[in-house]
This record gives structure tokens, C-alpha cells and sequence, in this order.
């Protein structure tokens, strides 16, 4: 079946035709020296039982599929937030390649950073030639206000010392001695994109607070009592930051939304390329010393971000990543004690349609069985939410969550009649997941588009929430935070019950007595 | 042609390792052997008494300059020195920044993929002390260097540095085909100097291949950037040098999978010799003028 341009056949049907079948077939059984069908079949159920899953546990010194991505991609994520804002990223290219791709396929839309270049020689002398001749070609091709330098594994193994490396570019006059160039060291092999989200987080409010590696007086705090909110790493950000800043706006309170990526992941189509859009200003950065208080919305993203934070003498409070009635609660509750302002009658409103809505479903969601991975913030905010709802956070699983994650995802499911049975797995990865799906089923999975593997395997039906999403478009745009957020949410596992609901009663004079029109 | 011969020198900084290595290459020329040296150190020092000059292009200085190794050409880093001896220098980075490590591999695989071990009869690697890092083990790995050989004295450091280098190719010794040639005791007239070396070497389950007297000729010689074979042919170290070429030479093959002992079993060794005289804990950590109060 040769392609014709009169009608192009996509992959879809291509690779179904007669001459590619054979050919697979042919190069399965030539070239990959297959095992017989019968041992591929045996194995295939072994790796489902009890047996097995004790084995996959007992694993220490492999990983396989890890749900998390590495410091760097949090760096790039951070530097977006702000004012015309370049990240530079000190590596080889191929690593600035992989950011850019991953958040364009999860925001679908271009996502702006460069790297330093660093290739073989670079390794050897070290990268400070790359670090001159880097910032001034983005300064002079992109015309950034800032610049944001964070490292990658290679800068980070030869020892390359970014703060000296700057002031050396800057002495070299690869961009002005004033411009804004803050840094953080981020290893790609220490932590995960959460822990480069902190640590660029913090690069950047220590540079403008402390003195702009010493080129300016640090700055002295004097309270103002306005607020300031941290999203952190967010796959949603796009629609939560707009949510947060209408529900405050709402409130009547002042803020500071410290990396606010919610304009620059969504440029309108308008024929006009920005390559910059929204972001923090820069003078606000700096200004953000004076609030009264920082919330994060993402206790794991801003760990040491908040130290520093609260080091300045300002009140912080840092949430799970809040979804549900509950959580948005307890989060306009806080912003109504910091700052003074009431919650508006307006809100009030929608939390009860947001009780309305749980009510009216709860029927379909009470009992069900869940399992969540994904971000430690993440996976507390929804289990939260879960539990809130009457269903049953069986397995709750985060490669990136630690002991302290573990403890606190553990109390949260003490504290609930519906978090009986249920566990926590903190370090685990995407394999391990396998082996709980097949030996504990459950009904729904809560995870990223990495979760369709899972899917088919185990033939637990995915609801996509996390980041990446790459197979679904446009998730990004809708709050999962705010009571309206918990209504997304909310419909999202609905949709996906009452898809599956009919899937299972749909086939002719057996099943279908229940195919019914009314859910 | 016999098949090319791979062997490097291993030691504390500072022994003695280039000069040794180079006087006893430079022997091995001139018994007809065609040698190339191959200098893993970032001071790319390791062939300057051949060349007369330490001014030579390295690898990698050659490569920052060009932006990528890919560019050079091999005539450009590889010179001729005494007895047509072809020398190559890995160079790296300035102290404190980069990888030097990087840089050794970086330059031998430079090497090989650019036909500099044809025709030859030895590739001779001159290592910086420590085997810091992997980068350091390059000339151990597989399908390198066959006999390491190790150069020491009897001070203390040098013999656990050679202890060090014997974990290191153990490492590597089991899963591929380097093996230790054997010991070569550099004199510095330290206490029991000859037995040590011999003990050590026993320990280790090798051998002491030579024991290189020490002579003010050396130092003569090295400061016309010379090696003594060509300054001073006929002198007595010479020969012991030629005679070191020689138990080389005749000793391929022979290397052994060494057996690395522990800092106890090190210590106890040097006060089987005498050379610690108690093992009165007490005196650990204590001054001299202390310990005799």
C-alpha cells in the first residue's frame, strides 16, 4: 500500500495495511528473536500476581518509568513566571531541547529558553566562556529584561560556580553590570523539577531582597501588609493563577503574585509572536519583601523558599496543592485572617453550588476506589479531595515524595473513616504502580498521560490530572483550585465514572437493560 | 610486528612517575622499540625530556581553541622526540575549573579513533597521581593499558597511594583484562627501603620489579630536559634504567590481578619492619616532644 497524494493515508490506517503487517511480522520473528507465545503469556501473568509485586518492591537499585522530571525543568518553569524574563539554562543544548518540548506539548504553545551549549570542550575547561559569550547573545537576540541562570548535571559535576561565572560575564560586558542576573545551582540529579522550582524561586527573590550578589544595598523590610502567593510547579497554572487572582480580586485584597506564568503559556493567536507575556514585574519582585505574608499553594515546591521567606520577618503558610470544598476553605480563611477582608457573599455562593454539585453525585463517586500519582503537593491536594467526596484513596504514590510527604499523606488519611485501607508510597515509581493495580485493583487511576500505559495494562480507566498531559489539549486552561476548580475536578471524575458506567452496559440484549439515558 | 604492548605508570605525585617512565621508554627505544607517550595530565609534563620542551600543543588546548576536538588533525598534536619516541599530551583544564578527568577521556578516545596506535610497538599512559575520578581510570578500562605499573618509594603515602592505585585496577581487573605489571621503587633513601618495597609488593600478590637507585644524574639530566639514556649514556643509572626497560620488556603478560590490604594491614606492615616501633594507641595523635615527655 503505497501513498498516493490524491489520498494520504495516515498512520492510523498505514500501518495496517497488507505490506507493513508482513513486514513487521517478518523483522518480529527475523531480527528480535522472539520467545514463544506461550512463555511471553506465562511471564506476562507472573508479572501480575502477588508473587511478583513482592520482587517489584523488594527493588533497589533500578527505577523504572519514575514519575517526576529533574531540577532544571522546575528552574525553567520558576524564571517563566517573571517580567520578560530569559531562562538560561548553563548545560548542552539537548537538555534546554527537552524543557521546551515538555512544556510546549503540556501548554501547546512555545516555550521560550536557551542554553549555554556547553559541549565537549566546555567540560573539560569549564563553562565559563559559554557563560560570557551566552548571556550576551541572549541579551542582544532576545532583549530580556532578566536573565535567570539555573545549571544542569554536567555544569553541576565539573563544579562551575555560576555566581563567579556572572560576575565574570558581566565584567567581560556581556550584558549591562546592572542587568538582573539571578541564579540557582539546580543538579538535575538531586531532587526532582519541584526542588529547581525552589531554588530558582529563591535565586531570584534573594537576588532583588539581598543586595543583587552584592551590587546593591540588600533591601531593609518595611511591612505593608499586602500578600503574596507562590502557585508553584503547576501543570494547571494557566487557569489556577487566573482563578486565584479573581477570587482575590473578589476579596478586595492587595497581592503579589510572585511567578505568574498564567499569560506567557497563553498567548492569544492573534498574528503578533510574544515571546514574553504577563510575568511578575520585576519592581514587584522586588516589592514583595514588604508584604505581611506569603502563601504557597505547594508546600513541596517552596520549602526553602519560604525559609528565606520567613526569614525576612514575614508570616508564610503553605498549602497541598488545595482541591475540594475543604481545602479552598481553609486557603480563603487564611487570605481573609492575613489580610483583613471578608470573603464576599459572591464566593460564599460558590461554595455552596460547589456542596450542590457534590451532593447531587454523590451516589456515583461515594465508595469508589482510586488510585493517585503524581507530585507530592499534588497527590495530597486530590486524595484530600477524594476523601472529601466519600471515595477511597487506596494507593497514593509519588516518586518525588520523601518521609515527611509520607507522614503527612499518612495523617491525612488517619483523619478520614474513608482513608481506612488506603497507603501511601513515597519514592515509588510507575512499575510499582503496575504491580499495586494488578494485585489491589481499583476503579479509577489519577495521574498524567504517562498513566495510559498503566491503563492498558491494567485496564484501570485513567483520569487524567497532573502534568504532563500531552493526549488531551487544553486541560491546562481550567482552575482545578478555588471552589470552581473543585467543580472541574469534580466533573472530570464524573465524566470519566459515567463513560466507563456506560462502556460496561452497552453491549446489546445482555447488558444494555442498564445503557440507560439517565445517570 | 608483535602485537601493540599498552602499559601506564601509576604513583603519589611527585615520585618520580615521568622521569622514571620517560628514562625507561627512552631505553626501550633504543633497544628498537617504537613507542608512543601518552600524557594524562593537565600540566602536560609527562614528555617534556624527550621533547626538550614542555611547549607542546595538547589535545585538549588545541581542541578549546578550534571549539571541537573533531577538528584536529593528529600531526598537530603528536611530536617526535629522542629516538623518534611519538609524544602526545592530553592537557586540561587550569587548577579548579572544569574536568580534567573529562580531558583524559576525552583525548584517548581522540587518540584511538584517529589511528595514533598504528604501527607501533608500545602506548605508554603517564597518569597524575591520584586516580581522583574515573576520568583518571581511562587508561585501566578495557581494551587500555595490559600492566600498570607503579611507581613508589618507601615513604608511607607513597605506599598507600600505591595500595590505592592496586584498589583501583582491581576494579577494573575482573571485569576486563588490565593487570598489575609490578612495583618500581624509586629510592629515597628512607629507612629499610628495598624490604619495604619488596613486602608491599608480596602483600599486593605482585612482585618488585626494579629498585631505581638514587643519583644526582637524574637531576643533572632533567634540567637540560633531558632523560639520562641520551645525556649521559654510559653512567651507571642508565643502565639501571636499561635494565628496568628490559625486565618490561620480558614481562608481558606477567601481570597479576592485584590484592589490595587494608590501612591496618598497611601500618601493621611498616611496624613489622620497624618502622612504627609501638602500637601503643597512646601515641596516637601526639607531637613528638609530647610523646617523649
Amino acid at each position: 500500500m503505497s501513498q498516493n497524494a490524491e489520498k494520504v493515508i495516515d498512520h492510523f490506517e498505514l500501518f495496517r495495511g497488507k505490506e507493513y503487517t508482513e513486514m513487521l511480522a517478518n523483522k518480529k520473528c527475523l531480527f528480535e528473536d522472539p520467545v514463544a507465545t506461550e512463555e511471553l503469556e506465562r511471564v506476562a501473568e507472573w508479572t501480575k500476581s502477588a508473587e511478583y509485586r513482592e520482587k517489584n518492591f523488594a527493588r533497589e537499585a533500578l527505577t523504572v518509568n519514575p514519575a517526576k522530571a529533574c531540577q532544571p525543568l522546575g528552574a525553567v518553569f520558576a524564571a517563566l513566571g517573571f517580567e520578560r524574563t530569559l531562562p538560561f539554562v548553563h548545560g548542552s543544548q539537548g537538555c534546554v531541547a527537552y524543557y521546551r518540548s515538555h512544556f510546549s506539548r503540556h501548554f501547546k504553545e512555545p516555550t521560550s529558553a536557551v542554553s549555554s551549549s556547553m559541549t565537549e570542550d566546555a567540560a573539560v575547561f569549564g563553562g565559563l566562556n559559554n557563560m560570557i559569550d551566552g548571556l550576551a547573545n541572549s541579551y542582544s537576540m532576545y532583549k530580556p529584561k532578566m536573565i535567570s541562570v539555573s545549571t544542569t548535571c554536567m555544569a553541576e559535576v565539573i563544579g562551575d560556580d555560576l555566581n563567579a561565572f556572572i560576575k565574570n560575564a558581566k565584567e567581560n560586558g556581556s550584558v549591562p553590570a546592572e542587568m538582573d542576573v539571578p541564579f540557582a545551582h539546580t543538579p538535575a540529579f538531586v531532587g526532582s523539577h519541584v526542588t529547581g522550582y525552589d531554588n530558582t524561586l529563591k535565586g531570584i527573590l534573594e537576588h532583588f531582597w539581598d543586595g543583587k550578589a552584592g551590587t546593591a544595598p540588600k533591601l531593609e523590610r518595611l511591612p505593608n501588609g499586602k500578600l503574596n502567593f507562590i502557585g508553584g510547579f503547576d501543570g494547571y497554572t494557566v487557569g489556577n493563577i487566573r482563578e486565584i487572582k479573581r477570587l482575590l480580586d473578589l476579596m478586595g485584597v492587595e497581592y503579589t503574585i510572585l511567578g505568574d506564568n498564567s499569560d506567557v503559556w497563553d498567548t492569544p493567536g492573534d498574528g503578533e509572536f510574544r515571546m514574553y507575556d504577563g510575568g511578575t514585574t520585576l519592581e514587584d519582585t522586588a516589592e514583595a519583601i514588604h508584604a505581611g505574608a506569603t502563601i504557597s499553594m505547594q508546600e513541596f515546591c517552596t520549602d526553602k523558599t519560604l525559609d528565606f521567606i520567613g526569614s525576612k520577618g514575614q508570616e508564610v503558610i503553605a498549602f497541598n496543592h488545595p482541591v475540594g470544598v475543604e481545602g479552598t476553605d481553609r486557603f480563603l480563611m487564611e487570605v481573609s485572617r492575613l489580610s483583613g477582608k471578608a470573603i464576599p457573599p459572591a464566593v460564599t455562593k460558590e461554595r455552596g453550588r460547589l456542596v450542590d454539585a457534590i451532593a447531587d453525585s454523590s451516589a456515583h463517586i461515594h465508595g469508589k476506589k482510586f488510585a493517585i500519582y503524581g507530585d507530592p503537593d499534588l497527590t495530597l491536594g486530590l486524595a484530600g479531595f477524594l476523601l472529601e467526596l466519600g471515595a477511597e484513596p487506596v494507593h497514593i504514590l509519588s516518586t518525588n515524595g520523601g518521609a515527611v510527604w509520607k507522614e503527612k499523606a499518612e495523617a491525612l488519611l488517619a483523619g478520614s473513616p474513608f482513608g481506612k485501607g488506603c497507603h501511601v508510597y513515597a519514592g515509588k515509581d510507575l512499575w510499582h504502580m503496575r504491580s499495586l493495580l494488578f494485585t489491589e485493583p481499583v476503579d479509577f487511576l489519577i495521574g498524567n498521560t504517562y498513566g495510559k500505559f498503566l491503563e492498558r495494562d491494567t485496564s484501570t480507566p485513567l483520569i487524567r490530572i497532573g502534568f504532563p498531559i500531552f493526549d488531551r489539549h487544553h486541560h491546562h486552561r481550567y482552575p482545578v483550585w478555588g471552589y470552581q476548580g473543585g467543580m472541574n475536578v469534580l466533573v472530570k471524575i464524573l465524566d470519566k465514572i459515567f463513560d466507563q458506567m456506560d462502556q460496561s452496559t452497552n453491549d446489546v440484549a445482555k447488558t444494555d437493560y442498564s445503557f440507560d439515558i439517565i445517570r | 610486528m608483535a602485537k601493540l604492548r599498552q602499559i601506564a605508570f601509576y604513583g603519589k605525585g611527585g615520585i618520580g612517575k615521568s622521569t622514571t617512565s620517560q628514562n625507561t621508554l627512552a631505553a626501550l627505544a633504543e633497544m628498537g622499540q617504537k613507542i608512543l607517550i601518552v600524557g594524562c595530565d593537565p600540566k602536560a609534563d609527562s614528555t617534556r625530556l624527550i621533547l626538550h620542551a614542555k611547549a607542546q600543543n595538547s589535545i585538549l588546548s588545541l581542541a578549546a581553541e578550534k571549539g571541537t576536538v573533531e577538528d584536529i588533525e593528529i600531526e598537530e598534536v603528536m611530536k617526535y622526540g629522542y629516538q623518534r619516541i611519538r609524544c602526545v599530551e592530553s592537557g586540561g583544564p587550569e587548577p579548579g575549573v572544569g574536568c580534567a578527568g573529562r580531558g583524559v577521556i576525552t583525548a584517548i578516545n581522540f587518540l584511538e579513533e584517529n589511528g595514533a596506535y598504528e604501527n607501533l610497538d608500545y602506548v605508554s599512559y603517564d597518569v597524575l597521581g591520584d586516580v581522583v575520578c574515573g576520568g583518571f581510570a581511562m587508561p585501566i578500562r578495557e581494551n587500555k593499558a595490559q600492566e600498570i605499573y607503579i611507581v613508589m618509594s618507601g615513604e608511607m603515602m607513597a605506599m598507600y597511594a600505591a595500595n590505592n592505585i592496586s584498589k583501583g585496577i582491581l576494579k577494573y581487573a575482573n571485569s576486563g583484562g588490565v593487570r598489575l605489571g609490578g612495583l618500581i621503587c624509586n629510592e629515597r633513601q628512607t629507612d629499610k627501603e628495598l624490604e619495604l618495597a619488596e613486602n608491599l609488593a608480596k602483600k599486593l600478590g605482585s612482585k618488585l620489579v626494579y629498585f631505581v637507585p638514587r643519583d644526582n644524574v637524574v637531576q643533572h639530566a632533567e634540567l637540560r630536559r633531558m632523560t639520562v639514556i641520551e645525556y649521559a649514556p654510559d653512567s651507571e643509572q642508565a643502565q639501571h634504567y636499561r635494565n628496568l626497560a628490559e625486565k618490561i620488556h620480558n614481562n608481558a603478560g606477567n601481570g597479576v590481578i592485584p590484592t589490595p590490604i587494608s590501612m591496618d594491614e598497611l601500618e601493621e606492615m611498616l611496624m613489622e619492619h620497624g618502622i612504627i616501633k609501638s602500637v601503643d594507641e597512646s601515641l596516637v595523635g601526639k607531637k613528638a616532644s609530647e610523646a617523649a615527655a
